[in-house]
């Protein structure tokens, strides 16, 4: 057999049909909804008369527009009661497990399917929404998919896919104090922009994705979308084995050495040829802050603003000019010092335990700045609790900023939690629309870490304020 | 079959920018719904409409004739971020019926096809183009072509577009994707039959 990749191998394990026009029926192992993105999917299901193929492969939860605040109800959000309700309907009627709101289970979909094990190596994994890919980290061929998607999978267990191209990303070297895997991921999609990985399934590789924890993998894995890319994933290890051992769903038994010894045939064979293939030594990196209304545009703490009439392509070119003006910045302004006034952290790509201690160690014994709004949001109920029986919760009360219950909340803006028009926020979500946090919101997307140390100083900080508050 | 559609014709409107990503098409607001009716007048709401809800005059689909258009001339990497399905829903209830650009999202891509929204990808300089003739022209049809696979304009504009020739039919017929994967039912339990037996601790989990 020719060499392959892991991204060859899982695909071709489940193969059920080649469809006209490069297409395929792919089978799913895993499905994931979410209160958003499938209501219609039930309504045309229903409308046609079909059922839930596999509704035992089938798990749900509320986390898009669910309340963040103690004490919530499904009515908390205005107009959002009807989609939880749905969801909750729904899932009873086709003995979909769900995990829903009290539940300490319910949280983001991309943050509950690895802890509790619904994401296994070596298995697909789709779910109505773009960040899908979070769980590749484990080594799962996982992809966002719309509405109709949903309603495909409900009806068949299988998606229809056209076969995409392999790029691997090599991250090389040894990371710097204060770099880390957000670091990494918004370097790489500040290097080949938003679209430099579409059509692409991502491997990332190299010594220090090795060297990362497996939560840590998950936010690279997550905004892999945000360059292109609709699938990234890993080759499984032994962190991601003993991090799955024992969860929720896990296999048990006979069936957990069979699937070790199954997850341990995953790993790209040598030699086996990628498509495509990108190098990023991480030994040379800053810490990284987007300063415009696109991923792409980022830069590390260390450089100024680039100056849109030295870019040659006329519709970037108007871009840049369009994102500056929208988020109130000049070309040649350094983000470093920025005044903030809002922090978020939280979202699947940055609100797991490993994140919120990150977060923890910089704010304790500290202060939030004045006239800074400080939110916490675990990524699940199960994160929170974990969080405050390390004490982590009381940390972060103590030095003033929010702690919240588990949900996407400030990432999207669907919910109460929102950055007002003007307002500028450093968040550890993944993307930096024009309004995505809510109507003229200013975002720049960074590391747990920095989004912390702007808590406290009320500011972008600066490599000399990150020494100072993490010694 | 009766209601073939082998071609999309209309005003064209022009949307010079690239990366439109799916937050602005249509804004998370009016996501907070159960059907997929409605999402119309939620398209671009960011761009078409001011604070107190009045009409912005200077976006392009505000302006007359372009209020009518049937397609959308746009830049590069179309309809990426969010895989919200709203937004090809937005755009066919609007009335667009083909979005023309140099390239699209993936997630975006594949949900126009099953809400019979075409994706039309010509080279980045005949967006541009198109565009320009879209300004000069504003009332001249631009026609996508689906059987030749071809865009059409004034100033003779006349530009083959990629997209596969299965896809080009599904767009002609109309489609009914589900009802064709089960017709595959057997081999999709054949599948599971045999999955069972080599990957048994995939299934191995109590339900719920
Ligand atoms: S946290 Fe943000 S990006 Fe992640 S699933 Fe929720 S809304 Fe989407």
């Amino acid at each position: 057999m020719p060499a392959r990749t892991l991204f060859e191998k899982i695909w071709s394990d489940h193969h059920v049909a080649e469809l006209e026009g490069g297409r395929h029926l792919i089978a799913v192992d895993r499905h994931v909804l979410h209160e958003v993105s499938s209501p219609q999917a039930f309504s045309g299901l229903a409308k046609a008369g079909r059922s839930v193929r596999h509704p035992e492969l089938t798990f749900a939860t509320s986390d898009h527009l669910v309340s963040t605040e103690e004490g919530r109800t499904d009515a908390t959000v205005p107009g959002g009661e009807a989609m939880i309700r749905a969801m909750r309907q729904n899932a009873h009627e086709h003995r979909i497990a769900m995990f829903d709101l009290g539940d300490e289970r319910q949280g983001i979909v991309h943050v509950i399917a690895p802890e509790l094990a619904i994401a296994l190596p070596g298995t697909t994994l789709a779910c109505g929404d773009s960040h899908t890919s979070t769980v590749g980290a484990l080594g799962t061929l996982a992809w966002g998919i719309g509405t109709s998607e949903v309603e495909h999978i409900l009806a068949t267990q299988c998606a229809i896919l056209t076969k995409p191209k392999t790029m691997r990303v090599t991250f090389v070297g040894v990371a710097p104090a204060f770099v880390g895997a957000k670091d990494f991921i918004l370097a790489l999609i500040a290097r080949i922009g938003t679209a430099g990985a579409t059509g692409y399934a991502v491997e990332y590789a190299g010594e220090a994705i090795s060297a990362l924890g497996v939560e840590e993998r998950m936010t690279v894995c997550n905004m892999s979308v945000e360059a292109g890319a609709r699938m990234g994933l890993m080759v499984p290890d032994e962190k991601v084995f003993s991090y799955l051992k024992g969860r929720a769903y896990a296999p048990v038994g006979a069936a957990w050495d069979e699937a070790i010894a199954s997850w341990r045939t995953l790993p790209s064979d040598p030699g086996a040829v990628y498509d495509a293939d990108v190098t990023v030594d991480v030994s040379g990196l800053a810490p990284q802050v987007s300063w415009g209304t696109s991923p792409e545009q980022t830069i590390s703490i260390e450089e100024a603003i680039p100056d849109p009439a030295g870019i040659a392509d006329p519709i970037a070119r108007k871009a840049a000019e369009r994102a500056l003006a929208y988020v109130g910045l000049k070309p040649g302004e350094r983000l470093a010092g920025l005044a903030v006034q809002k922090v978020f952290i939280g979202s699947c790509t940055n609100s797991r335990l490993d994140d919120l201690r990150a977060a923890a160690r910089v704010v304790a014994g500290r202060r939030v700045a004045e006239g800074v709004r400080a939110l916490v949001v675990p990524g699940s109920g199960s994160v929170r609790a974990a969080a405050e029986r390390e004490g982590l919760d009381r940390i972060f009360r103590d030095a003033g900023l929010e702690w919240r219950q588990a949900g996407c909340s400030m990432c999207a803006g669907l919910n109460a939690d929102k950055v007002g028009a003007g307002e500028r926020c450093i968040a550890t979500s993944n993307r930096n629309f024009e309004g995505r946090q809510g109507p003229g919101s200013r975002t720049h997307l960074a590391s747990p870490l920095l989004a912390a140390a702007a808590a406290v100083t009320g500011s972008i900080p600066d490599r000399r304020t990150l020494q100072e508050l993490t010694t | 079959m009766t209601n073939r559609q082998p071609r999309i014709e209309g005003i064209a409107a022009p949307l010079p920018r690239a990366n439109v990503d799916t937050d602005q098409i249509i804004p998370i607001i009016h996501l907070i719904s159960v059907t997929r009716d409605g999402m119309g007048k939620g398209l671009f709401s960011d761009w078409r409409y001011g604070p107190g809800g009045a009409e912005k005059p200077d976006f392009v689909l505000n302006r007359a004739p372009w209020r009518n258009a049937t397609l959308l001339v746009a830049g590069a990497n179309f309809g990426c971020g969010s895989s919200r399905e709203h937004a090809v829903w937005a755009l066919r209830e609007f009335g667009i019926r083909a979005v023309i650009a140099s390239g699209f999202a993936s997630i975006f891509y594949d949900n126009c096809f099953k809400n019979g929204l075409a994706p039309v990808i010509i080279a980045e300089a005949a967006t541009v183009t198109l565009q320009g003739i879209a300004e000069r022209h504003p009332a001249e049809p631009v026609i996508v072509d689906l059987e030749s696979g071809r865009v059409r304009a004034a100033e003779g504009f006349d530009v083959p577009f990629t997209m596969d020739p299965s896809r080009r039919r599904d767009l002609i017929e109309g489609l009914d994707e589900i009802g064709a994967s089960l017709a595959k039912s057997e081999e999709i339990n054949a599948f599971h039959a045999a999955d069972r037996l080599r990957r048994p601790w995939v299934y191995s989990h109590k339900p719920s």
